[in-house]
């Protein structure tokens, strides 16, 4: 049975972009709200526990950071939809957007006045020889792997790309147990100045809360290096690392966990016909304007999904979406830390933009689509990703090309491809029952009904 | 640097177009495609790529029929990547009157050559176990295939000069020659022009050219389609309901649903499909793809359990009496039309291209009845 939920706002995504929205929605709500349904929230994510990519912690419990959020949550109008995945969404000229889910009871149809994207961001993985290797994972990746307990105890570890997340996975994995034999990154140290220089400027900063620089001295770093190939009989043996200045290095190893930057996650954004635009190393994010409205009526996008600048944008990004869908007016003070979080991210992109080399990773029989086997060679010819889905069947596969995409827009420049409904795969019954239309639909229950959400409408 | 100009240039490399531009180009022409996208991303890439005989007109089963040949004569030349499949298609019937029309289907193809057989409910149940009990019967008809038609597209064009990227934006001719002009401001010029770009067909004649056509048009009808994840072997034919005859010509200006079902040679089952009029948005249509599912669940009670990857829609380019526009624009022989083939254009593609080879080189014959084709019949009626 489909479950139909009506709200003034729904919020997708609880990491800290998604949780500081639904606090600014919820602290002294103006009693004056000119909607249908005033007062109520809905706050969705997929994940089991509240928190986002960075708040989720070791033992499968909410990190202290969500601390203050968790009371909000509890909040009498803000129904909170864990394990809630949504796989489609829609956005009727002149209508209220719809957004389809999946939750742990079945299909849920959620209509909002307005939607706050929250989505975050993901890995960027670039396809080289060997990468298919058992032992060779995604940095991210290996980061889920061990906070959901995965044992790198004495594993010897070899972390390699690009970007701030190589920096916390290392910390993880040595704390840990795990033998970090070395962080490659394919940026030149001086190019990585204006990071250097923003995180100064902003005491408190992202991945520097966790005393990154001094936990870390121990590891040996590399700067201009990066990974070409992974080589191994049955699963990953040793890497080779090759830097700017043309030498080639071999490193055995357990692990290789590689990562080239996060890029914003946008299907869900790209779904709804949210405008994008590019950012550099043909990564795409929302536009948005100074208060977090898209292009769409309704539709705010904040954190990850407007360009990868970690929590403290995230937080006041929500703060400013909130309170304008809220009604509320933001001040100059919000405003000015928003502009500065804008920057720093733009100076994050700035420096650990991918240097030309990468391009070379793959050779002609390196898979760049796994879910359809495709190897770099049959690319050659395409003019355009949809050209290469079409002959090639490159990111026809269940992932919508969330793992080629990327990469191809840096190696190839092409602009991924619109995503298509669903999301994610979803059985035929599940679709079937999603897209029921009924006229009848509930308000957001009051919260001591949330517990049932079997309890068909 | 791009070319200027061609013996012939077709506009469009839809599967329409990619046929035209081989049977052309093997007739011993120079031949230069253009189109504003990828070849065959238009409706060519958003259907189901079923080879199937048709029989609403004795015209549609002709063009049918004779495509049907062709596709088979290039089977064994198809690329892996074209996917082909001769999988067959079973017309199911529900009930009794439903069986009535089966058989009238199958003394029609047996009285014309094409070979098809009747189950009875029990041989159906053995043909495709998925089905639900209580069916009476099928049509089989062995003969039909499947394929993927953009990979056939751009196999047709392998050797041929595609200039991809800048669409065109007028056609028009004198006596001497014809021309294509650009979007970008670019003119090019040919002997002949061969319009096969689908749903956009007659808006890029040229006002004098289109004057010639009052009675012409070409209706984008939108369609739904859903591709789950592989499923090797839950069903092994192409599955269509008896009653989608009913759907595809009742009343088109009602959104339509029937069940048809096709095993793909991935694994993947790809469900249809809807019919609806009147709309140009490619937004899919919730309520328009639960009732397409709800249809498909009443076949294959387990159907559900199957996962969906995608649902899109396409268009169709329809005209008014469910034939496409094939041949000269009357009075301008230099202009000709390839369009308009609604559901069944990857079938008659190729059948299609023969009929234009026959109107644009001397050396290219069709054994096929011309008129029931031509875009005069819809032109300015002439004393
Ligand atoms: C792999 C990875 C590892 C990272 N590690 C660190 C780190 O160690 N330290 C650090 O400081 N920063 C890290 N970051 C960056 C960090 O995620 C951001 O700084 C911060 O979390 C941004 O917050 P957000 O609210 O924008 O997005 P997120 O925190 O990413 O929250 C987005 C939420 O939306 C949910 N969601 C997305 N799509 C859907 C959907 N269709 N349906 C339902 N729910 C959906 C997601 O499950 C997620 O919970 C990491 C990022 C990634 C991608
Ligand atoms: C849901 C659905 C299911 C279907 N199932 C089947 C089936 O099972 N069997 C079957 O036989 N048929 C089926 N069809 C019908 C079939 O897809 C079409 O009849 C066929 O693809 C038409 O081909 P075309 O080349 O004429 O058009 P298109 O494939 O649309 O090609 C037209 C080309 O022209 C180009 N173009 C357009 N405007 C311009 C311009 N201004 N300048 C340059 N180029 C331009 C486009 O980019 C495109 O590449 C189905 C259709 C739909 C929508």
């Amino acid at each position: 049975m489909t479950r139909h939920v009506e709200v003034d706002v729904a919020v997708v995504g609880a990491g800290p972009g998604g949780l500081a929205a639904i606090e600014a929605l919820t602290r002294d709500r103006s009693p004056h709200s000119s909607t249908t349904h005033p007062g109520t929230i809905a706050l969705i994510d997929d994940a089991p526990i509240v928190g986002g990519q960075i708040w989720r912690a070791r033992d499968s419990r909410p990190a202290r950071e969500t601390d203050s959020y968790l009371d909000l949550l509890q909040h009498d109008q803000v129904d909170h939809l864990q394990e809630t995945l949504i796989v489609d969404a829609a956005s009727g000229s002149g209508e209220s957007p719809v957004l389809f889910a999946v939750g742990p009871t079945g299909p849920v149809r959620i209509v909002a006045r307005a939607i706050v994207l929250a989505t975050g961001a993901m890995e960027r993985f670039l396809p080289f020889p060997g990468w298919t290797l058992p032992g060779v994972v995604g940095a991210g990746g290996l980061q889920a792997l061990i906070k959901g307990g995965f044992d790198v105890a004495g594993r010897r570890l070899v972390i390699a790309g690009s970007g701030p997340l190589l920096l916390a996975v290392a910390d993880l994995a040595r704390r840990c147990g795990a033998q970090v034999l070395c962080l490659t990154e394919q940026a030149e140290r001086h190019s990585l100045l204006p990071f250097a220089r923003a995180i100064l400027v902003r005491p408190g900063k992202l991945w520097q809360g966790l005393g990154l620089g001094r936990r870390l001295l121990p590891v040996r770093k590399r700067f201009g290096t990066w990974p070409i190939r992974a080589v191994g009989d049955e699963r990953l043996e040793h890497v080779v690392l090759r830097s700017s200045d043309g030498r080639e290095s071999t490193v055995e190893c357990d692990l290789l966990a590689c990562g080239f930057g996060l890029v914003p996650r946008l299907s869900l954004p790209r779904l709804l016909g949210c405008q994008v635009e590019a950012v550099g190393d043909g990564a795409l994010r929302v536009v948005v304007d100074d208060r977090q409205r898209t292009s769409v009526p309704g539709v705010y996008a904040i954190g990850e999904a407007t360009g990868v600048g970690g929590v403290d944008k995230a937080l006041v990004e929500g703060r400013v979406a909130g309170l304008d869908a809220a009604g509320k007016g933001v001040d100059a003070r919000l405003m000015a830390s928003r502009d500065r979080e804008r920057r720093f991210a733009d100076a994050l992109e700035a420096s650990f933009s991918l240097r030309d080399e990468l391009r070379e990773l793959p050779t002609s029989d390196t898979l760049v689509c796994r879910c359809e086997d495709v190897p770099w060679t049959e690319l050659a010819a395409a003019r355009c990703a949809r050209d290469a889905k079409l002959n090639t069947r490159c990111g026809m596969g269940p992932c919508q090309a969330r793992v080629c995409g990327p990469a191809l827009a840096f190696l190839k420049g092409w602009v991924p491809e619109s995503p298509r409904p669903p999301l994610f795969p979803t059985d035929l019954q599940t679709l079937t029952d999603l897209y029921q239309t009924e006229t009848f639909s509930e308000q957001s229950p009051p919260s001591n009904q949330k517990v049932d959400r079997a309890a068909p409408v | 640097m791009p070319r200027a100009s061609a013996d012939v240039i077709v506009v469009g490399a839809g599967i329409v177009g990619a046929f035209c531009a081989r049977a052309l180009h093997d007739s011993g022409l120079d031949v230069l495609v253009v189109d504003g996208a990828p070849p065959g991303g238009g409706a060519t890439a958003a259907c189901m790529g079923h080879v199937v005989v048709m029989d609403d007109s004795e015209a549609q089963f002709a063009l049918c029929r004779r495509s049907q040949l062709a596709w088979d004569a290039l089977a064994g030349e198809l690329p892996q990547s074209a996917e082909h499949d001769d999988c067959g298609t079973l017309w199911i019937a529900e009930d009794g009157p439903q069986m009535e029309a089966a058989r009238a289907k199958h003394d029609y193809y047996e009285q014309r050559g094409v070979r098809s057989e009747i189950l009875d409910a029990r041989q159906l149940e053995d043909a495709e176990p998925e089905l639900r009990p209580g069916l009476a019967g099928a049509l089989r008809v062995p003969g039909d295939s499947v394929v993927y038609p953009p990979a056939v597209a751009s196999w047709l064009l392998r050797d041929i000069s595609v200039e991809v990227g800048t669409p065109a934006h007028r056609v028009d001719c004198d006596d001497r020659s014809a021309r294509v002009r650009l979007d970008d401001g670019r003119s090019l010029v040919a002997g002949h022009v061969v319009v096969a770009a689908g749903v956009a067909s007659l808006d890029l004649l040229d006002e004098e050219l289109r004057a010639e056509l009052p009675n012409a048009s070409i209706r984008p009808r939108k369609g739904h389609l859903v591709i789950t994840e592989r499923a090797m072997g839950f069903c092994r034919h192409q599955l269509v309901e008896l009653g989608y005859l009913a759907s595809a010509h009742g009343d088109p200006s009602a959104p339509s649903v029937a069940f048809n079902l096709q095993p793909r040679k991935t694994g993947q089952m790809l469900v249809g499909s809807s019919r609806q009029l009147g709309t140009t948005s490619p937004a899919v249509e919730p309520d328009i793809v639960h009732q397409m599912l709800e249809r498909a669940h009443h076949y294959l009670p387990d159907l559900g359990r199957l996962q969906a990857i995608r649902v899109w829609c396409g268009f169709r380019p329809s005209t008014d009496d469910h034939l496409p526009y094939v041949g000269p624009v009357p009075g301008h022989d230099r202009v000709l039309l390839a369009a308009g083939h609604e559901g069944l254009g990857i079938t008659t593609a190729p059948g299609t291209a023969e009929l234009i080879a026959h109107f644009v080189s001397e050396t290219a014959t069709t054994e096929l009845e011309i008129s029931a084709y031509r875009p005069s019949r819809h032109g300015v009626s002439r004393p």
